[in-house]
């Protein structure tokens, strides 16, 4: 790759810090659907509390990238480490993992059958074992974070877009994670939804949360991200600080990439 | 003509106010005019369809209650040529032989027992089908674990607690048709789960074993199930052991029952978009609660009129049973109308009418419920 010295930079600054400080670890991530090599050698090191946002045209396998962190993919070449847990095919390790792992979809992925509460109940009390009155305790504070809890007792239809996506929002830090992954968050939301959604994700920063965010809402990635991540054909090509990132981008498909949604 | 041009700009200077819809003219001579005579075509089969009911609406009607008998002790009060006037139904036979129509010749003194056995079952499935009935859960338990359990300790008896045994061969009629589809319904739910996600499974084996249960069993008529279940059975068996002769046909139809089942179900499990399976994974959810919580109940409720549709079916199916041997009611109805005692001419028609109705309300009941079931689902969708 033509622009090693750019991805080598921020690895450098964290290379010295201790091990239980990386949230995120992937070594030479390799992946293909069936003769398609969707992921070539993806080296990414997040660091806890780190927001990291990852843009890139369509295709380029943003999602997958993101996917393969919390085993919805499966990588078939290199190495993931979560939180200190290396992703292997023990069910037991991948289930750990997901419970320490948050997501947030492109289409909220709310279960249509069950109330809001109840959305965001399940998990804590068949997962960690919570008990009922306990979650129910923390669904309401959480809901209340996102500035829902009146609509506790609905269903997920009753809601807009942007509420349900909250509730998305709710729904995983119910489980208390460490890291949250986001799959373009706001791109199914109508216009005069985005802000909201945005910016319970920017508290959502500031409260020291790691983030992986794949989003093209660039002034999201200006005001939170720590790095930026331009992706195409399944490898990483530019890696940067969102100040240098965006003035001074220095590979020729980054340029033409922010041509093309800048304007 | 006078041509106007478009208007380029506007600003609407006063506010349109909400007004109420036109009225529609309504009341019956308008309405059949609308329905019943809208155009020459729509008059003449009104007509044509008037004239078919005028002609056989009555009759049937005349038949079934007006020469009606409703009292006699035996066929002479069914008879043209004693009681010297037309005969319709001879419901005197069926009111004479109503007990044995429902239960055959269980033991007529423990007819009790069945009574209770049909009370506890009603309690089930009213608890089951009524989606707002407190405690569901509970309530599946019940249906699917007390009531066989007690079934078959009332029924078949239960010599510890000082209910004598009763062979399944005396049972009949009515009951005999109600054990069979119960077990068949109660069966074929869970095994029909199973099978269903078995097929969608990403172990080979399981996968495989599935697809040939499903196939195997969905490819032969339910009369060579039957047949196979009460002669290939015991072949299977060690020797020695014995199979009731009215288990195993249970056991043909609770297999052909399931096969079907699978089906739907899994006609229900592949309308479920993949980011339900996604949620529920990136919470955490082993495979077997994803399923549990979120998926099944999705699926199932998508499917309730398959799933009705295939209960409906294996219903009437149920009367194949008499063909290895079992009284069920059609075939209490065929030995009861040989009775010497009540021969007439419209004994054995009214017989089967009885039958037909037995049959008919039950799978209407179905149906019915179903379709309160969609609509109630289509409700919820515009919520
Ligand atoms: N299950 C799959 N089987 C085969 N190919 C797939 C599958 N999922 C994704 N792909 C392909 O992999 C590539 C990367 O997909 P991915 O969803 O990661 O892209 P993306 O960067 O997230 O794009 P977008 O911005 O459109 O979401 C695409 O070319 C897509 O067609
Ligand atoms: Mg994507």
């Amino acid at each position: 790759m033509a622009d090693t010295t750019s991805l080598e930079k921020p690895q450098v600054k964290t290379s010295q810090a201790s091990e239980t400080e990386i949230a995120v670890e992937m070594q030479g991530v390799h992946k293909w659907y069936g003769e398609f090599h969707v992921l070539r050698d993806i080296n990414l090191r997040v660091m806890r509390g780190e927001r990291i946002v990852v843009c890139g045209p369509s295709g380029s396998g943003k999602s997958t990238m993101i996917r393969c962190i919390n085993r919805l993919e499966e990588h078939q070449k290199g190495r993931i480490i979560v939180d200190g847990i290396e992703l292997t095919n023990d069910l037991k390790r991948i289930d750990e993992i997901r419970r320490d792992v948050g997501m947030v979809f492109q289409h909220f992925n709310l279960f249509p059958h069950l109330t809001i509460l109840e959305n965001c109940t399940l998990a804590p009390i068949w997962v960690k074992k919570m008990p009922k009155k306990d979650a129910e305790e923390v669904a309401m504070k959480y809901l209340t974070r996102v500035k829902i809890p009146e609509q506790a007792h609905k269903y997920p239809g009753q809601l807009s877009g942007g509420q349900q996506q909250r509730v998305a929002i709710a729904r995983s830090l119910c489980m208390n994670p460490k890291i949250m992954l986001f799959d373009e968050p706001t791109s199914a939301l109508d216009p005069e939804m985005v802000k909201e959604v945005l910016d319970t994700m920017v508290s959502l920063a500031e409260e020291g949360m790691t983030m992986m965010v794949v989003t093209h809402e660039m002034g999201f990635a200006r005001q939170v991200a720590d790095r930026v991540i331009f992706m195409d054909y399944g490898q990483i090509v530019e890696m940067n600080e969102p100040e240098a990132f965006f003035s001074n981008p220095q590979h020729e498909r980054t340029k033409l990439f922010l041509g093309q949604i800048l304007h | 003509m006078n041509v106007v041009a478009p208007q380029r700009s506007f600003v609407r200077a006063e506010q349109v106010d909400a007004l109420p819809p036109p009225r529609t003219a309504s009341g019956p001579v308008l309405w059949m005019r609308e329905n019943l005579f809208s155009g020459p075509i729509n008059t003449v089969v009104t007509l044509v369809m008037a004239w078919v009911l005028f002609w056989t609406i009555p009759p049937i009607i005349d038949y079934l209650i007006g020469s009606a008998v409703w009292t006699g002790s035996d066929g002479s009060a069914c008879r043209e040529d004693t009681t010297g006037r037309e005969v319709g139904a001879c419901w005197a036979f069926v009111i004479d032989r109503i007990n044995y129509f429902v239960y055959g010749s269980y033991p007529m003194e423990l007819r009790w027992r069945p009574n209770i056995f049909f009370l506890v079952l009603a309690v089930g499935i009213v608890w089951m089908l009524w989606l707002d009935a407190p405690k569901r859960g509970i309530g599946a338990i019940y249906f699917f674990i007390v009531v066989p359990l007690l079934s078959y300790w009332l029924l078949a008896g239960f010599p510890m607690i000082g209910l004598e045994e009763v062979p399944t061969g005396l049972w009949g009629g009515i009951l005999v048709t109600i054990v069979v589809s119960a077990v068949g319904i109660v069966v074929s739910l869970p095994f029909g789960v199973l099978l269903a996600l078995g097929r969608r499974s990403h172990l080979p084996i399981v996968r495989l074993v599935c697809v040939i249960v499903i196939e195997f069993t969905r490819g032969v008529p339910l009369i060579t199930v039957l047949f196979m279940a009460n002669t290939m059975l015991p072949l299977f068996l060690a020797e020695g052991v014995t199979v009731d002769r009215l288990v195993r046909p249970l056991i043909g139809v609770a297999f052909f029952a399931s096969a079907y089942m699978a089906e739907v179900i899994r006609g229900g499990l592949q309308a479920i978009p993949k980011g339900q399976y996604e949620g529920a994974m990136s919470l955490g959810l082993s495979y077997p609660k994803m399923m549990y919580f979120i998926i099944l109940p999705q699926a199932l409720r998508i499917v309730i009129p398959g799933i009705v549709n295939t209960f409906i079916g294996l219903f009437k199916d149920t009367t194949l049973v008499s063909i290895v041997g079992i009284f069920d009611l059609i075939r209490t109805v065929e030995s009861a109308r040989v009775d010497p005692v009540w021969s007439a001419p419209s004994v054995n028609y009214s017989g089967y009418a009885f039958a037909a109705i037995f049959y008919f309300l039950c799978c209407w009941g179905m149906s019915w419920y179903s379709q309160s079931v969609e609509r109630r689902l289509a409700a919820s969708e515009k919520r």
